[in-house]
């Protein structure tokens, strides 16, 4: 029972290690380098990054910004809430005001096309999970996280929040809508 | 020192009395904050099976953090402090040191349990178990918080004096055993992580009383996951710890090689706390260097560490099988083993769960990249409760088996039912993680009161199968906390009704270890001069391992279809 026994060899450190234990640990190691190499490799050759590209700001400038980029570029409005729809211009910033309880404004795109989008929240932690496609990121009040984003399909995109914020947690629920 | 020793007549471990009564009392207040928990869980797994829903959101919310506080934290805690006293005392077969401040850290812990329970359940302080600011909960919660852990601390500098006194005293030779070096592991990380802990909640709670002004989200949750991963980095060399043990008890098993064995916790110690990086992969604040850095060698070390316990732990059973003429085929010492025993059939389902569920699972979730098609959706917990409730609790439980007639002097009562429950239990919980894995790649979040989003401006309908993944949710959570129910009435029932059993003798001098060079010693030895081969681990490990692969590049396959990012 030498698991809960002091080792019966006093030199422990200094027993041979088996073969069968060497290579499981080599396979073991070379597996891990490969998943490290993948991370890398991606950022080289593959599509999706998550942007660096942070600034650091408060809920009052980064409000402004967006209101702003609504007022040039809002082409309807939608809901009995009058959501305004913004098309984000070619290549241009996109703004996305996380609150309790809605993302505002509704963002309007083309496939194939590539946007700066800004993200940040004017309050607690919101999670911006855009679906059905499935990309998942976490916006923070004070920081304003801009992504670039390329739709490639058609359609209209649900943004749900994912991280807990309150009790409506469950009514904050956006749009991007992708021409 | 007025203290006696008792010597266990089935096992023939030695415990001090003084000691014997904390790992007791811990023990207990671990299955109580586990009833609680459980309590807490049906609440949320019948509120998010959208065919019940059974909660309004504020009670939902409430449940939801309750249930993260008392099992994440207060029962696994709680059993551990309990581990660590009988790694060090009973192990080392010497007495327990400073017994007084152990009462007061068990009791600091109890007060922590009991306050922060009341916060949450006040209403007051719904803020999940990661309370990210700014959302504030109220000050009683952090201070609940902080005397918990303050508790916990002691009992770690009481395992640690436990350590010196035993090598004063010469309580034993050498070094210390494997387990008690796994539970110092565990010590070591336990330590960082309450110091991480002060580092954010001593703020916070400044905070919330107003005497400081803001506190920033993105340092908060730096510094907060310094706490909140490697805390569950306690329980993983706890419970790696307590495979061996199990594995020493059941077959007499040795470990094929110590100094493999004991590297690989050693590999926990230096890798696991940066390993916590992960959990901001998809946070603005941090570079893609940082990420990819300290997802990667650090991470992919401690990694490297739970996949040589996952060859060594069955390698040490497959050994000691296959001494004993279990030696036809790949598998006869696998298929001989005592199923029937829940120590042992609670260990392997831990230990595979864990490995094939929570490790791989792990991983891919904790990938640079891939951590965007997962990232707080219902995935999350799914691969927790595959790491933290297949792999740490049903662990412990396994252990209580062995340790209600040993500790506690009493028979377990329905054997019959105590073969089933680690099944039961272990099944369910899996499956669990399994289908909520499912929903959480098909986007369905995490700490979500309603799919169906009533009252929002717009509607979505996730896909039909996400519905159906929710439903098994629902169904498996449903019998899974029928498995934990069980487990509390059998170990409850056993400590009041089982049957009396002998104490055995009562002595006033702990008897040390038998000498190293001693005939006893030297029959038990077998060392890695002659290594049994273990083929059957060889090709449960390859299976792990193309499970592995495969299921990695899948994901990344899913990645590559999503919308182009940079």
């Amino acid at each position: 029972m030498s698991a809960i026994l002091p080792p019966a060899d006093r030199l422990w450190w200094k027993q041979p290690i088996d073969k069968t234990e060497w290579v499981w640990i080599s396979l073991a190691f070379t597996w891990a380098m490969i998943m490290f190499g993948m991370m890398i490799y991606w950022h080289i050759n593959g599509k999706q990054n998550l942007s660096n590209e942070v600034y650091k700001t408060t809920p009052e400038a980064y409000a402004a910004k967006a209101e702003k980029f609504i007022a040039d570029n809002t082409v309807r409005t939608e809901t009995e809430k009058n959501i305004p729809v913004v098309k984000v211009p070619e290549g241009g910033d996109g703004y996305l005001i996380a609150r309790l309880w809605d993302w505002y404004p509704i963002l309007e795109m083309e496939r194939g096309k590539t946007y700066k989008v800004h993200l940040s929240s004017m309050d607690y932690q919101h999670g911006f999970s855009l679906q059905p496609v499935n990309i998942n990121i976490q916006v923070l009040p004070g920081y304003e996280h801009v992504v670039k984003m390329t739709p490639t399909k058609e359609g209209t995109y649900s943004i749900v929040c994912n991280e807990y914020c309150g009790i409506g947690h469950h009514t904050m629920l956006g749009r991007i809508y992708v021409k | 020192m007025a203290t006696t020793y008792r010597t266990c007549p089935r096992t023939g471990l030695q415990f001090d009395t003084a000691a014997e009564k904390l790992m007791r009392w811990n023990a207990v207040a671990g299955v109580l904050a586990l009833l609680v928990g459980g309590i807490m869980a049906l609440g949320v797994i019948l509120t998010r099976w959208p065919a019940v829903k059974l909660l309004p959101a504020d009670q939902f919310y409430l449940v939801l953090t309750a249930h993260g506080v008392d099992m994440l934290l207060i029962w696994i805690i709680f059993f551990e402090m309990a581990v660590l006293y009988f790694a060090s005392s009973t192990l080392l077969r010497c007495r327990l040191a400073a017994p007084k401040m152990a009462w007061l850290g068990f009791w600091l812990m109890v007060v922590g349990a009991v306050m922060g329970n009341y916060a949450v359940l006040a209403g007051e302080s719904s803020v999940m178990f990661t309370s990210y600011v700014p959302m504030q909960a109220s000050p009683l919660f952090y201070l609940a918080l902080i005397l918990f852990a303050v508790g916990a601390l002691i009992g770690c500098f009481v395992f640690l004096g436990t350590l010196v006194v035993a090598k004063r005293e010469k309580s034993y030779e050498g070094s210390i055993p494997m387990v008690t070096f796994g539970a110092l592991t565990a010590c070591i990380i336990a330590i960082f992580t309450i110091a991480t802990g002060a580092a954010i909640l001593i703020p916070t709670l400044l905070w919330s009383v107003g005497l400081i002004k803001e506190i920033d989200p993105q340092l908060y949750r730096l510094v907060w996951w310094g706490m909140g991963h490697s805390s569950q980095q306690i329980n993983v060399s706890a419970h790696v710890a307590i495979w061996y043990l199990i594995a020493a008890v059941v077959f007499g098993a040795e470990p094929l090689s110590e100094k493999v064995s004991r590297f690989a916790f050693f590999l926990y110690i230096l890798f696991l706390q940066l390993a916590s990086a992960h959990h901001l992969l998809s946070d603005p604040g941090m570079s893609a260097e940082w990420k990819v850095l300290n997802t990667s060698y650090f991470m992919y070390f401690a990694v490297l560490a739970s996949m040589i316990h996952g060859f060594t732990v069955p390698g040490a059973i497959e050994a000691a099988q296959r001494k004993k003429g279990y030696t036809n085929g790949l598998f006869e010492w696998l298929r001989k083993a005592p199923w029937g025993n829940p120590v042992f059939s609670g260990m392997f389902l831990s230990l595979v769960t864990f490995g094939f569920l929570g490790g791989i699972s792990g991983v891919v979730v904790g990938t640079e990249q891939l951590n965007m098609l997962m990232h707080n959706t219902f995935y999350v917990p799914g691969h927790f409760h595959a790491t933290v409730v297949c792999g740490t609790t049903l662990a412990f439980m396994a252990i209580t088996y062995l340790l209600v007639p040993t500790l506690f002097k009493r028979e377990m009562i329905f054997p019959k039912l105590c073969q089933i429950q680690p099944y039961l239990f272990g099944i369910s919980m899996a499956v669990l993680s399994l289908v909520m894995m499912g929903a959480g790649t098909l986007g369905v979040s995490r700490r979500h009161w309603d799919m169906a989003f009533s009252g929002a401006p717009f509607q979505y309908e996730w896909p039909g199968a996400a519905y159906l993944m929710m439903g098994l949710t629902g169904i498996f959570g449903v019998i899974a906390i029928t498995g934990g129910a069980l487990w509390i009435l059998l170990v409850v029932g056993s400590l009041l009704f089982g049957k009396k059993l002998d104490g055995g003798t009562l002595s006033d001098k702990p008897v040390p270890h038998a000498p190293l060079d001693s005939v006893a010693a030297r029959a038990s030895h077998t060392g890695s001069a002659e290594h049994v081969q273990v083929p059957g681990t060889v090709v449960l490990a390859m299976l792990l391992l193309t499970s592995f692969v495969l299921y990695y590049f899948v994901n990344w396959k899913y990645l590559s279809e999503v919308w182009a990012l940079s």
